[in-house]
């Protein structure tokens, strides 16, 4: 509470009276804010809509344009430094809020988790890599489910056999990762390698697509 | 009810659609969650449960619209309490226009709900001047620092600290009377 400087201390049963005026519910809150997401979404008015949505891996906080999937944020990251993200880099009207894309891309992310999917159909929006990383980023979408490469490979692919640390830095930095398969991509050793969403979700992933 | 000048568009940059910037303001969900409880809570205050969400949402439709061109981070709350003492202005206004005005007695009489019953003390607050009851709803109702209470009712800082005050001063001698 910001202290008032001027105020007479004979004040303070009026100010400690003024304060306390009930807070309307927080269910009254959350059904308003919803509304509101309903009508700036309806009115164009949202750049960046997401919404979360629990996985076997944990909880995934799913950004969408209306170009695609911009982010997904892993369990493993700060969800707020998600929302940061997109806020600075694409626009700050981000909202909680529901739209057709992001519905196909919970589905989606659903049937890929029960073993019923095997690629993504979704729209991708690739605004937050460019250059390089993107390129790296490309050649990993096209590795197949259940298989996996190395990060030589996938420089190599990108048309830099030389660039492995910088492919690392681009699969590290995959903003869409699931949809973009990051997790298929080891070390030459055959060793896991590091994942944004940390080794054992990556390790969980690549059981997952194991062929039984 | 005089309309008090309000300062808010100075804080708004030209659009300049053709070089999009690094934006430095916070995602606009983080000032509906910061925000948006004491924003509900004034907005329900000063028009009643239904015409206040109203207000609430047309407050936060607006904001949300020109949000991307607010230069300053720091003056969100001030720029946005602006837009809502606008809107409840308005709400006050549509609903003293209409159709069944003996619905809507209290709202005529001053545009001004007591959120709590009668007797206490916002039923006192009703009976201050203008200027002074707006500026005690912004300081305590929805929290405002002086410098947002001024940015909100285009005053400066100080004139938004003298009603606050003064309103206080006010307050209490109708205490010691009553």
């Amino acid at each position: 509470m910001t202290p008032t400087p001027t105020t007479d201390p004979d004040d303070a049963a009026t100010i400690a009276a003024l304060r306390a005026a009930d807070d309307a519910p927080e269910d009254a809150f959350a059904r308003a804010r919803q509304r509101f997401a309903g009508r700036a979404a309806a009115d164009g008015l949202v750049d960046v809509a997401y919404e979360d949505h629990d996985s076997p891996l944990g909880r995934l906080r799913i950004g969408a344009t209306a170009r695609g999937v911009v982010r997904i944020g892993l369990p493993a990251e700060d969800p707020e430094a998600v929302l940061e993200q997109l806020a600075r880099e694409i626009s700050p009207r981000v909202l909680r809020s529901g739209s057709a894309l992001l519905t196909t891309a919970r589905h989606e992310l659903d049937e890929y988790f029960a073993g019923a999917r095997r690629q993504f159909d979704v729209a991708l929006d690739w605004r937050l890599t460019r250059a390089f990383r993107r390129q790296v980023l490309e050649a990993t979408a096209r590795i197949p489910y259940g298989a996996t490469s190395s990060y030589r490979d996938v420089a190599t692919v990108a048309g830099s056999p030389n660039a492995v640390r910088a492919a690392g830095t681009a699969l590290a930095t995959n903003p869409l990762p699931l949809l973009v398969p990051c997790h298929r991509v080891l070390r030459s050793d055959g060793a896991l390698g590091q994942y944004r969403g940390g080794a054992a979700a990556k390790g969980q992933l690549l059981a997952l697509e194991r062929p039984a | 009810m005089p309309v008090p000048a309000t300062r808010d568009d100075s804080s708004i940059a030209p659009v300049d659609p053709a070089r999009p910037r690094r934006s430095r303001l916070p995602p606009f969900d983080a000032v509906v969650e910061l925000h948006g409880r004491a924003l509900l809570r004034f907005c329900i205050a000063r028009l009643g449960p239904d015409r206040g969400e109203d207000a609430f949402q047309e407050t936060l439709l607006a904001a949300l619209r020109r949000y991307p061109q607010l230069r300053d981070p720091d003056a969100v709350l001030g720029w946005l309490f602006a837009i809502a003492h606008r809107k409840v202005i308005d709400g006050a206004r549509s609903a003293a226009r209409g159709p069944t005005p003996s619905d809507r007695i209290d709202e005529q009489a001053g545009a001004w709900l007591d959120p709590e019953p009668t007797g206490s003390v916002w039923s006192r607050v009703a009976q201050l001047p203008p200027k002074q009851r707006e500026a005690i709803a912004l300081r305590f109702l929805a929290d405002l620092p002086h410098r947002d209470v001024g940015a909100a009712m285009g005053t400066s800082t100080e004139a938004a600290r003298r009603n606050v005050h003064e309103g206080l001063r006010r307050l209490r001698a109708d205490g010691d009377r009553a």
